[in-house]
């Protein structure tokens, strides 16, 4: 893995009690160039003491984080842009006002005027920022996190708290970013976010990564089934006995397997109502669901 | 509506006193302030006034005006000093006791004129010599302290404040993932405040200098330097509190717990002359005291660059040292 750009090696970090919390439990993986890697999880999982971490702003317990395998420094400094989760901006500025503040601590980077086109935020530049919607404050966050043109982008949680239409502009946001060769690493709990954007997801849940890969593998590594939903109200429970790999969610319950005829076949026979079945491929939500127990946005 | 009331009251108490630094500074501000108003103003009766008595010590027997209640009698013995004090307001009479009873008052000392009754009262043959050189008005010796008192609060208190804000809101996690380093940052909180502090006290200096007729006897330029080292000395003070804290109570606290007793002691109000020796002591230790005393010594007698230039290098040490331990303490995000 000599060609990660950025390698997170057996770090863990332990917030002194009482009680004690061991947030993150020995994790290790690699990012690659160019790719937008994504870091999956409950909430509690560690992903936010993870990637802060991996940010340098937040300092092991042990273990490392290399930055093109020399540990955290200024040159990471200068190359990384970075999207918290939350972050107020000074008051009274204006949106180009902040963008010029951010853009003098950086040696090179981008236009200002550039970064304002590139995050649509043209018509806001003379508003104050605190008087920004979710969305747009999301946007100018953004538009901080790129100023300095950087190689490195992190992306925690960007759209957390942001309604439909302001996550997908978000989102082709993002992917144009992309389009510019930047390596993204994004951590979400929208499993649609995940699958939209990300190269390569790393799965965690209790301050480790249970699984990793590209979203392609990781579905086919764990299912070579279709999934079958019925609504939860209208699974008896005398077809809990059955012979099916049942997963319960809160409205629903999910059968997987790799014999439908077989299996529709039972059910028919248990007098479950088919009126509501829906079959479907597995996604990432299902894997999630089957990695952890848990559903991710819960 | 007494259980919701009931309900947030002890949520309220339970945040309280789980606070540790706000618990320490509720009660530790109070009981420091009583100390040192009862160490400062103690020994039973407050003394309204204080007088210099032309002696080694003062014998109470020897003259029925040193009897007075509510005087501070200081002994002093180096006549021509004690006289610069009284034109100074340093004190607001000074009596030779020995036949014939001489005394020294500041013309315009509004202390004096009263004291000086009671003198006249207790001895109706005790004659008023002049104050030699010049009398200072009353109103021209606490022009500095008020001017100084200003900047000290704002310097203090106007960049502590800020940078806790920053640090509560998250702001200073974010500038933590730039390049920017803890000097960097703080120094520009310094010169920011550094300037503004420069501006208005220069604004309040020409206005109410000239509300007053204020004449500046020594060199105005030496007064500037002096004002920019002070006021740079209290922000970088206020910045050191600032530096690690997050709780506003706990910063509020500390930094009442340093400008109170500045205030108090440096001179800003009344002189600390017949003060406890230890107190002086104490005054010495805050900028403000060395500010005040030159800026007094520019102003009011004016003195040169080499005359002040012990409080000088005392403000410039102590900024320094300030900022760097600033600096090195400072902490980016809230624990």
């Amino acid at each position: 893995m000599t060609s990660a750009l950025l390698e997170v090696r057996n770090v863990v970090r332990k917030y002194p009690g009482p009680p004690p919390v061991l947030a993150v439990d020995g994790v290790s993986f690699a990012v690659p160039e160019g790719i937008c890697f994504g870091l999956l999880g409950p909430n509690g999982a560690g992903k936010t003491t993870t990637i802060e971490m991996m940010e340098g702003i937040l300092a092991p317990t042990s273990g490392e984080v290399l930055y093109r395998g020399e540990p955290i420094g200024r040159r990471f400094k200068e190359e990384a842009g970075i999207l918290f989760q939350k972050t107020a901006l000074q008051d009274f500025l204006t949106v180009r006002q902040s963008l010029t503040m951010f853009r003098g601590l950086y040696s090179h980077g981008l236009d200002v005027d550039e970064v304002i086109r590139l995050c649509a935020l043209e018509k806001l530049e003379k508003r104050d920022t605190r008087k920004l919607s979710g969305g747009q404050q999301q946007r100018l966050l953004l538009a901080i996190a790129l100023v300095n043109d950087p190689k490195l982008i992190f992306l925690d949680e960007p759209t957390t708290g942001l309604d439909p239409q302001a996550r997908r502009n978000f989102w082709e946001l993002v992917q144009s970013i992309k389009a510019r060769r930047k390596t993204i690493i994004l951590t979400t709990h929208y499993m649609e976010e995940a699958e939209l954007l990300c190269d390569e997801i790393a799965i965690m849940d209790k301050g480790r990564v249970i699984a990793q890969g590209t979203p392609r593998n990781l579905l086919r590594e764990h299912f070579d089934e279709v999934l079958l939903e019925l609504p939860r109200q209208e699974f008896p429970e005398g077809a809990r006995s059955l012979p099916l790999k049942v997963i319960e969610a809160s409205d629903r319950v999910e059968i997987t397997t790799n014999d439908l005829d077989g299996t529709l076949r039972k059910l028919m026979d248990a007098r479950v109502p088919l009126k509501d079945l829906r079959i479907r491929p597995p996604n990432l939500e299902d894997l999630f669901l089957e990695l952890t127990g848990k559903e991710l946005r819960a | 509506m007494m259980k919701r009331l009931f309900a947030v009251w002890h949520a309220r108490n339970l945040e309280f006193v789980r606070d540790r630094g706000t618990m320490i500074f509720v009660l530790v501000l109070p009981i420091a302030l009583i100390l040192g108003m009862s160490f400062v103003f103690g020994g039973g009766e407050r003394p309204l006034f204080k007088v210099g008595v032309l002696a080694p010590v003062v014998d109470t027997q020897s003259h029925p005006f040193l009897g007075e209640r509510f005087t501070d009698f200081v002994p002093v013995t180096d006549e021509a000093d004690a006289i610069r004090k009284v034109s100074r307001h340093s004190l607001d009479l000074l009596v030779d006791v020995k036949s014939p009873v001489r005394y020294w008052v500041n013309p315009s000392s509004p202390k004096g004129y009263i004291v000086e009754k009671l003198l006249l009262q207790a001895d109706p043959s005790a004659h008023r010599e002049p104050v030699s050189g010049d009398a200072v008005r009353y109103v021209d010796w606490l022009f500095p302290g008020i001017l100084g008192m200003n900047l000290m609060f704002g310097c203090i208190f106007g960049v502590g404040y800020v940078v806790l804000r920053y640090r509560k809101t998250g702001f200073l996690k974010r500038l933590n993932a730039t390049p920017l380093t803890a000097f960097e940052f703080l120094t520009a909180q310094v010169l920011s405040r550094l300037v503004l502090t420069a501006v208005v006290t220069s604004m309040l200096f020409v206005g109410i200098g000239a509300l007053i007729n204020f004449h500046v006897a020594g060199s105005l330029l030496l007064l500037f330097v002096l004002m920019l080292l002070g006021a740079l000395s209290m922000i970088a003070l206020g910045l050191t509190v600032a530096a690690r804290f997050s709780s506003e109570e706990m910063v509020g606290g500390i930094l009442n717990l340093l400008s109170w007793p500045m205030m108090l002691l440096s001179g800003v109000w009344f002189s600390l002359e017949g003060s406890p020796q230890w107190v002086q002591w104490i005054a010495q230790i805050f900028p403000l005291t060395h500010l005040l005393d030159a800026a007094r010594a520019v102003m009011i007698d004016g003195a040169g660059i080499a005359a002040i230039s012990n409080h000088l290098i005392y403000l410039a040490v102590t900024a320094v040292a300030f900022l760097a331990f600033g600096a090195w303490s400072f902490r980016w995000r809230a624990e």
